[in-house]
């Protein structure tokens, strides 16, 4: 079951907690089980199983308080910002520093970090990403704008942090 | 700021969004501004440092054998094992493997094209794309002697519109091999050759690809496993697949 290890990062991505990762995953194949009539021949598989695995975790209590919020400015048509020569990424890229991206996207908010984690981890396309969290891919590219500089933001204040000897 | 309009379209770039015409037109401004081209190489870097980051977790034996069982451990609610339920979950479990097994499949074969990809993309932007800098396979080819577990033919490139440029040594999986890059027009196409058992080879099958909006072609000789990738034209891409493979089997 090949996709099982990855619904399972994902979902402990999601949760942050191992016990509420099993049981997301556990519902996620229970739920594929016994709706699997409703999986559309020809659509996307993976797509299909993800979107079950998010749409479960939201109805959960950690979900719920995560409270994955839209914000009322518009999503579409965000710039996107250049980036700079001396970059958060070519330092940490001197340091290698695995740790350090994972703490920064853990901190990143629920609705940027499961967009970049479905492009970069999952390496899904856009209209991937798009079935997956029921929303247009303007939006996925868009938040993945947003997400990719809040994790710039947050790995150089961590490289900062390190420079400071914090 | 004249390069603002171009970021948008770098992000997609970046994450192989974009059609081949745009590839192209990205690639003709990448070739003319650093900016960008550093732009791109930042990008790079971080999908590819995000991409490490997020493989963390790994589910238990005990979560793999419960799921495989097909059988959710709830307490509250009666299972009710008829012939026809049987039939149905068997059949269901059957399909969701098969989905499984080829989604898996076509997702190996994704990330082995979209991490070639990045290579490539890496080496263009380079300083140094080439580590033996030499039209002459007669040169480019002794350079990689001990420092590959194997060795490949090069072809003659005389009467053809292809030029080897030089090679590099290339790692996939952390698994070494040969990449040479050679240049049609403006275009820059790299060769990427490793050992075939080393490369997902139950993943891979011989074709030609446009999935990554770069042209793709691979396939296997000797137990060696070739792939050619670039923005060039796809039959541009093809002949040079041609000369190599008469190479090899020369």
């Amino acid at each position: 079951m090949p996709l099982f290890d990855s619904l399972y990062n994902f979902a402990r991505w999601l949760t942050h907690d191992r016990e509420e990762a099993e049981d997301l995953v556990q519902e996620t194949y229970s739920k594929a089980l016994k709706g699997f009539q409703s999986f559309q021949q020809g659509t996307n598989f993976r797509a299909w199983m993800y979107r079950i695995l998010r749409n479960t975790f939201l109805t959960s209590r950690t979900g719920l308080k995560s409270g994955i919020t839209i914000s009322l400015d518009s999503e579409e048509g965000e710039s996107v910002a250049p980036v700079t020569p001396e970059t958060p990424e070519s330092l940490f890229f001197e340091r290698s520093n695995q740790r350090m991206v994972q703490e920064a996207i853990e901190e990143l908010p629920l609705m940027y970090r499961e967009v970049v984690l479905l492009c970069d981890v999952e390496e899904m396309s856009y209209q991937e990403i798009a079935e997956t969290l029921s929303i247009p891919i303007g939006t996925v590219m868009s938040r993945l704008a947003r997400a990719r500089n809040a994790l710039r933001v947050g790995i150089g204040k961590k490289l900062q942090g390190v420079k400071n000897g914090l | 700021m004249a390069c603002d309009s171009w970021r948008s379209s770098i992000a997609a770039y970046a994450d192989a969004e974009l059609s081949s015409s745009e590839m192209r037109a990205v690639g003709d401004h990448l070739r003319a501004c650093t900016s960008c081209t550093s732009d791109l190489l930042a990008r790079v870097q971080l999908k590819r440092a995000v991409k490490s980051a997020g493989k963390r977790y790994s589910p238990s034996l005990a979560l793999r054998q419960s799921v495989q069982k097909g059988l959710p451990s709830r307490s509250n609610v009666a299972w009710i094992w008829n012939w026809q339920t049987k039939l149905a979950a068997t059949a269901a479990v059957a399909l969701i493997l098969f989905g499984s097994v080829y989604g898996w499949s076509s997702f190996e074969r994704k990330r082995t094209f979209a991490e070639l990809a990045d290579l490539h993309v890496a080496t263009m932007a380079s300083s140094t794309p080439v580590d033996v800098i030499s039209t002459d396979r007669h040169t480019v080819k002794p350079w990689f002697q001990g420092k590959i577990p194997f060795t490949f033919n090069l072809p003659e490139l005389g009467n053809t519109p292809f030029t080897l440029e030089g090679g590099r040594l290339s790692y996939l999986d952390q698994v070494p091999g040969a990449q040479l890059i050679f240049k049609i027009g403006n275009h820059r196409i790299s060769v990427f050759i490793f050992q075939n058992r080393q490369v997902r080879p139950f993943m891979l099958n011989d074709s030609r690809s446009r999935r990554l909006t770069f042209n793709v072609e691979t396939w296997t000789a000797d137990d060696l496993r070739y792939f050619v990738i670039g923005d060039a034209d796809a039959n541009d891409i093809h002949k040079l697949s041609n000369l190599l493979r008469l190479a090899a089997g020369s």
